[in-house]
C-alpha cells in the first residue's frame, strides 16, 4: 500500500477546500440558514406538528442530508474532473499507486468535507430549533454512509465528464429533484398512496427516512432497508469504479 | 551496457483501426541520453505514454529495469519520473506544495533538503512560493521537470521538454540534463529540434507512423552526415563510363550530362584528387563543380519520407 501517496492526494484535495473556504463550506450554510427562515419560520408556522415533531426540527435531518448529497457529488466529480481537465492527471496515472488508492484519496477527501459540512450544518440548525439526537451512532453511521456512497457516485460522474456541462448535469437534472422529492421537507405518508409508491421509488428517499429515524424515531421505511438500500448503493458505484479502471474508461484511452 | 528499458512487439490500436504503434521493439540502454525523433503524429508520445502507464499497450511488452510495466507497474512506475509535452500544471498551488505532492504521489518520505536541491539546479529556489498560475511558461517547464525529478527517479522522460522554449533557457536545460546523466540518470527525450539530438543524444532512434525505422549510436549517424557529394557538370554528355573509373561507383546523371560521386570526409582519403587525374586521363572534361554535404536533418527526412 502507497500511503503516502494516499495521504498525498487527500492533503492535496482537503487543501483545495481551506482554498476555497467561502464557496465550501460558508455557503452552504448560508443557504442552509434560508431554508429555515423559509421553510421552518415562515411556512413552518403554519404547518402543526409532524409526527410529534415541530415541523423545523423535523426537516432537520433532511437538509443535511440535501447538503450532504448534493457537496459529496460536487467535491468528488471535481476533484477527479479537474486533473483531467487541466492535463494534471497524468502524474496520478504515470505514479505507482493502485486504482483503489487513488479512490481512496480522493474519495476520502471529498467525503472528509461533507461530514464536516453535514455537522456545520447539524450545529447550525441547532441555532434554530431545538434538536435531540436518540442514536447518534446511528445518525453518524448514516452521515458517513451517505458521504462515501454518494462521493463515489460523484467520483463516476466525474470520470465520465468530458465536458463542464456534463459535469453538473447529473446533479442537477437527476440528484436535486431526486432530493427535493425524497422526504427531506416532508413525511412520505404526507402524500396520496398513488405518489407514496412512486416515492419509494427513489433511493434518496431511504437516507432521508434512516437518517431522520437516527435523530427522532420517526421513520417513512424501515431502518434495515434504509441501511440495506445505502449500502447496495454502495456496492453498485463501487462495481463501476472497478470496472472504470480495470477498462480505463475515459481515463487511459 | 545493459537495458534499462526493454519494449517488445508493442503495438497501440485507437478507436476502430487506427494503429499508432505497429509492432515496436527498442532497448534503451543504462545511462545512455537516447533521442526520440519523429514527425508529428509518429507515435512519440503514445510510446512513451505506454511506457509510463498513461496509456493501455494494445499488443506487447514493456519491461523497466526488468519489471513489467503491469504486472509490476508500482517497482517499474517509481523508477521513472515523466514531463509531459503539454504544460499541465496546477493553477493555485505554490511550486514547493506542487513538488512535494509528487514526491509523497511516488511513496517516497518528506526530503525537503532533495527538493531544495532540484529548484535551486533549475533555478526555481526564488519562486518556490509563488502560485503556479503567476509563473512564465519556460518556468512552468521547469517545475514540471522538478516534479519528475522529485521522486529520484532512474529515468526520465521529456517529451519535447523545450519546444517553444528561448534560446537560452534551451541551453540551460541541456545542462541540467547533461548533469543528470553524470549522476546516473537515463534520460528519453523527444524534439523536433535535430540539432538539440545532435549536441545531447548518445543513441538516436527514429518513429514514423507507429514503426521505428532506425536506432543508432550518434557516432555512427555523424559517420553518415560525413558523406559528401561531389556533382561535377560535363562539357560533353558520355554515354558510360570508361572501365578505367568503375571503381569510384560514379553516377551518370541528367543524361550523361553530370556526373555524381559520394565520399566521406572523415575518412583518410576522399578520393578526389584521384578522381581528377583519371577523369583526366579518361579524356574527361568538365566546366563546372559542386559539393553538398547531408545533414541529419536530411537523413531523418528521406526516411521518413521513404518508410
Amino acid at each position: 500500500m502507497n500511503h503516502r501517496a494516499i495521504r498525498a492526494i487527500y492533503l492535496f484535495e482537503m487543501a483545495r477546500t481551506w482554498r476555497t473556504l467561502l464557496q465550501s463550506i460558508v455557503s452552504p450554510v448560508v443557504s442552509t440558514s434560508l431554508y429555515f427562515v423559509v421553510f421552518g419560520a415562515a411556512i413552518g408556522s403554519r404547518i402543526s406538528q409532524v409526527e410529534g415533531v415541530s415541523y423545523g426540527t423535523f426537516i432537520v435531518p433532511g437538509l443535511i442530508m440535501l447538503s450532504v448529497l448534493t457537496q459529496s457529488i460536487a467535491n468528488a466529480s471535481f476533484g477527479i474532473y479537474f486533473p483531467k481537465f487541466t492535463g494534471t492527471i497524468y502524474e496520478i496515472l504515470s505514479a505507482p499507486i493502485s486504482y483503489f488508492e487513488i479512490v481512496l484519496g480522493y474519495v476520502g477527501a471529498a467525503a472528509t468535507k461533507s461530514i464536516i459540512l453535514g455537522l456545520i450544518i447539524l450545529a447550525t440548525a441547532g441555532l434554530f430549533v431545538p434538536l435531540h439526537i436518540h442514536h447518534p451512532v446511528w445518525m453518524l453511521t448514516f452521515l458517513v454512509l451517505t458521504a462515501v456512497t454518494f462521493s463515489l457516485f460523484g467520483f463516476i460522474i466525474g470520470i465520465w465528464a468530458d465536458g463542464f456541462e456534463k459535469l453538473q448535469m447529473i446533479p442537477m437534472l437527476v440528484v436535486t429533484p431526486l432530493t427535493f422529492l425524497g422526504g427531506s421537507f416532508y413525511s412520505i405518508d404526507m402524500l396520496p398512496t398513488g405518489w407514496r409508491t412512486v416515492a419509494l421509488l427513489n433511493p434518496v428517499v431511504y437516507l432521508v427516512s434512516g437518517f431522520r429515524w437516527s435523530f427522532y424515531e420517526i421513520a417513512d421505511v424501515s431502518v434495515s432497508v434504509s441501511v440495506g438500500m445505502t449500502l447496495a448503493f454502495l456496492v453498485i458505484c463501487l462495481i463501476v469504479i472497478w470496472w472504470i479502471f480495470r477498462t480505463g474508461y475515459r481515463l487511459k484511452n | 551496457m545493459s537495458s534499462i528499458i526493454s519494449v517488445a512487439n508493442l503495438s497501440k490500436t485507437y478507436g476502430p483501426g487506427f494503429k499508432a504503434l505497429k509492432n515496436v521493439n527498442l532497448d534503451i540502454k543504462r545511462g545512455e541520453i537516447f533521442a526520440l525523433l519523429g514527425p508529428n503524429g509518429a507515435g512519440k508520445t503514445t510510446l512513451i505514454s505506454i511506457i509510463c502507464g498513461i496509456a493501455n499497450p494494445s499488443e506487447g511488452k514493456v519491461l523497466v529495469g526488468g519489471e513489467d510495466i503491469q504486472a509490476s507497474y508500482r517497482k517499474a512506475r517509481s523508477l521513472i519520473g515523466l514531463v509531459p509535452q503539454e504544460l499541465h500544471t496546477d493553477a493555485f498551488e505554490s511550486v514547493w506544495a506542487t513538488v512535494s505532492f509528487s514526491r509523497g504521489l511516488f511513496g517516497k518520505p518528506k526530503n525537503p533538503a532533495h527538493i531544495e536541491k532540484v529548484l535551486k539546479d533549475l533555478s526555481l529556489w526564488d519562486k518556490k512560493d509563488n502560485k503556479i498560475i503567476t509563473l512564465s511558461g519556460g518556468m512552468k517547464r521547469r517545475v514540471m521537470i522538478a516534479k519528475a525529478l522529485s521522486h529520484e527517479p532512474q529515468i526520465l522522460f521529456l517529451d519535447e521538454p523545450t519546444a517553444g522554449v528561448d534560446v537560452e533557457l534551451r541551453k540551460g536545460m541541456w545542462e541540467v540534463v547533461r548533469g543528470l546523466q553524470q549522476s546516473g540518470v537515463t534520460i528519453i527525450l523527444t524534439t523536433h529540434y535535430i540539432e538539440e539530438a545532435e549536441e545531447m543524444a548518445d543513441r538516436i532512434g527514429v518513429i514514423n507512423k507507429g514503426e521505428i525505422v532506425l536506432v543508432e549510436d550518434k557516432t555512427t549517424l555523424m559517420r553518415k552526415l560525413g558523406k559528401k557529394r561531389l556533382t561535377l557538370h560535363l562539357q560533353n554528355k558520355i554515354s558510360s563510363l570508361p572501365e578505367s573509373l568503375a571503381h569510384y561507383e560514379l553516377d551518370l546523371c541528367d543524361s550523361g550530362a553530370t556526373l555524381v560521386y559520394d565520399y566521406d570526409t572523415k575518412g583518410e582519403r576522399t578520393g578526389i584528387t584521384s578522381l581528377l587525374s583519371d577523369l583526366r586521363n579518361a579524356g574527361i572534361r568538365f566546366n563546372d563543380l559542386d559539393t553538398t554535404q547531408s545533414s541529419l536533418e536530411d537523413i531523418f527526412v528521406d526516411l521518413v519520407r521513404t518508410s
